[in-house]
């Protein structure tokens, strides 16, 4: 860099003319940042400060009677008493379902990282292979896997794990199972690239060091693979706690998270103000959750 | 967990037919061998000898086709390698990348549960000469550094035996030749048993007790590093180890105190105990700087041996000048003159007579059909970077 930079500041002692160039350099970095930062503004910034001033609105008006910004900051702890559940829910079960997904999802990402061998591309191909079909007909098709008269919801009272009137449609579990289902692809794939990169030789040498299996794993392989576990815990946990389709297809009313509530206020009861403020309320609470969770797990300790 | 490095005397690391195999190809073949304790034993041979293979059947990291590992009387074959009294210095070192060099050298002491390890810590850099390190990150060292608190991360655990695999390998030349000095420091003052694998016979003679030359998963000779330069067992170790100009010659039985032999029509001798045949086909023997140059044969010092020739090469290295002498039958032999002031240097084309005192010639087995060998042999270990 130090080499370019004296090549295109140019010395008029050799008496050429100062290139016309370094002014170019400098900017080029602010026009390439142009497209995406004003696709931002547009599309995010502007809509996001709409949103924001949307959940200030007078909440006594009406799409039709038209809205007046009051400044009214009483919608939010409104929002909040009435809808507290949902938001319990919201977290609950994108917690539930990343402890799931987790337990699933690692070992996974483990064995196609450090044990498939020449089987690992296709492997990865199937992880991902689901996202080629729509969200709603995957979340559609667990509808039919957990039907009261599928197979499992048969073998399950079989075993006598459920009751005769046992049911998994229409209950948490069925929510949770979705989420887990619908963003595992999401955690394992960065947790992947993270084991992928893992030397075998530093278990070799924590094993020669009088580690054993378990030890290893928890001294140098989670450790090491820190990067990726945080990036797939985000990618998972965020939109699964802002989903609402699992709920909407696999649960009833009773299973509903904030996003079902946030849908219906904005789509059928038409409560902007409410809706707003339910948006803003639960983005706050996921940055919250991400930057206690960040601060404890902590990236800058990890290579 | 206990009884593992324990600072009790082991006794000695004794290798028992010790066998591996990987599919067809015999890496490690029916290998026995005693590494007497607290001695600096060095493994050498080219790549894909099968030295490493037998550096980690010792610590566990590959388990033998057949074959036991026997420290003292206990056989340590099947235990997996984190219940072996053994430590290694790995050839790519392996440093934790997440722990600083503390928690790195520390690592062996936390696994055995041990909770005050500063004071060790702190000692054991010392002793590689990296005090106040200890909170810098693996990748914030040097080679050489990372190369020592590899060093110090294994010797903290006093194991029974620590294996080096290579360890100088990713060094440049000076370093490594420092860290040959340091390593050779170490394994004096802390007395352990040292198990060193390398391709390099400089630094296995600079530094092992006990060298043994493997070749095709099998020990050609085991020695002291001067026994081994001074009388190679075979054609390999003698070019393995050093140079050596080997004549392909006949020998017919012992004659009194020496072994008379044929080669190219000339006859020569050698002393019965500097023979390791003495009928059939042989090589005769004889290193590079022991061959020495006369301008005539009458210059020849009494009871030396000779061959006349023409000089066709001479390298000027300083220390030494190194001929290439062609004999009338069309061999050439080496020849290291010592740059000592004393004696002529020869320009190419001159007619000399190389001469050697018998008593430092030898007699090696020969396959039939083989014929001289000079020089190096080519396929030497090539550094391959990993």
């Amino acid at each position: 860099m130090t080499a370019l930079a004296q090549l295109g500041s140019g010395t008029p002692a050799t008496g050429s003319p100062p290139p016309a160039r370094p002014g170019r350099h400098r900017l080029l970095p602010y026009l390439l940042l142009l497209p995406g930062a004003a696709w931002l503004v547009l599309f995010f910034v502007v809509p996001l400060a709409q949103l924001a001033a949307a959940s200030l609105y007078d909440p006594t008006g009406s799409l039709s009677t038209g809205y007046v910004l009051t400044w009214a900051f009483g919608n939010y702890p409104e929002a909040l008493q009435a809808y507290a559940p949902q938001f319990a829910r919201s977290f609950g079960y994108a917690g539930a379902a990343l402890v799931l997904a987790l337990l699933l999802g690692y070992p996974l990402a483990y064995a196609i990282a450090q044990k498939a061998g020449r089987w690992k591309n296709l492997l990865l191909v199937c992880v991902v292979a689901p996202m080629f079909t729509s969200f709603l007909v995957r979340t559609l098709a667990w509808k039919t896997i957990l039907s009261d008269n599928g197979v499992l919801v048969g073998l399950l009272r079989d075993v006598h794990l459920l009751g005769p009137d046992g049911r998994l449609l229409a209950t948490p579990v069925a929510v949770v199972l979705g989420l887990t289902y619908n963003f595992l692809p999401f955690l394992v794939l960065p947790l992947y690239a993270s084991l992928e990169r893992l030397d075998h030789r530093l278990l070799e040498a924590a094993g020669d060091l009088y580690a054993g299996p378990l030890h290893a794993f928890r001294t140098v392989t989670l450790p090491l693979s820190m990067p990726g576990l945080i990036a797939g815990t985000l990618l998972f946990f965020i939109p699964a706690t802002g989903d609402y389709i699992n709920a909407e297809l696999l649960g009833t009313p009773n299973e509903y998270m904030i996003g079902n509530v946030i849908d219906s206020a904005f789509l059928v009861r038409l409560d902007y103000p409410q809706g707003a403020a339910l948006s803003f309320l639960l983005m706050a609470a996921i940055l919250a959750v991400v930057f206690v969770y960040l601060r404890r797990a902590g990236t800058e300790d990890v290579l | 967990m206990s009884g593992m490095a324990n600072e009790a005397p082991a006794g000695d690391l004794r290798l028992v037919d010790l066998t591996k195999r990987f599919g067809i190809f015999t890496a490690v073949d029916d290998l026995t061998l005693t590494v007497p304790q607290g001695s600096f034993f060095a493994l050498l041979g080219a790549s894909g000898c099968g030295k490493t293979t037998t550096l980690r059947m010792i610590a566990g990291l590959e388990e033998p086709t057949s074959g036991q590992v026997l420290l003292g009387d206990r056989d340590i074959s099947r235990l997996r390698p984190y219940k072996r009294p053994v430590n290694t210095v790995f050839q790519s070192y392996a440093l934790f990348p997440h722990l600083d060099i503390a928690e790195n050298v520390a690592f062996g002491l936390r696994r055995r549960g041990i909770r005050k390890v500063d004071g060790q810590v702190r000692q054991m850099l010392s002793l590689v000469q990296l005090d106040g390190f200890g909170r810098r990150r693996p990748a914030q060292l040097s080679g050489g550094q990372q190369q020592r608190v590899a060093l110090a991360r294994a010797l903290i655990n006093h194991p029974q035996v620590l294996l080096l695999d290579e360890p100088l390998g990713a060094l440049d030349l000076k370093l490594r030749r420092q860290m040959q000095i340091e390593l050779k420091r170490i394994q004096t003052e802390v007395g352990i048993t040292f198990v060193h694998v390398t391709h390099d016979q400089e630094e296995a003679m600079t530094m092992a007790d006990t060298v043994a030359v493997m070749n095709a998963g099998r020990i050609e000779q085991l020695g002291a590093p001067a026994e081994l330069y001074e009388y190679p067992a075979t054609a390999f170790v003698a070019n393995f180890l050093g140079q050596s100009n080997l004549l392909a010659a006949e020998a017919a039985g012992p004659a009194g105190p020496e072994v008379p032999v044929t080669a190219h029509g000339a006859r020569f001798s050698v002393p019965v105990d500097r023979a390791r045949v003495d009928r059939g086909p042989v090589y005769l023997g004889v290193r590079p700087e022991k061959l020495h140059l006369a301008e005539a044969a009458d210059e020849v010092p009494a009871g030396h041996q000779h061959v006349p020739g023409v000089i066709t090469d001479a390298s000027y290295v300083g220390v030494s000048t190194q001929y290439l002498v062609r004999t009338g039958w069309g061999s050439e032999l080496s020849a290291f003159a010592a740059n000592s002031g004393v004696g002529r240097q020869h320009p190419v084309g001159t007619s000399v007579v190389a001469h050697w005192d018998p008593r430092h010639a030898f007699l090696l087995p020969r396959e039939p059909g083989q014929d001289d060998r000079t020089t190096p042999l080519l396929d030497e270990p090539v550094k391959v970077p990993s």
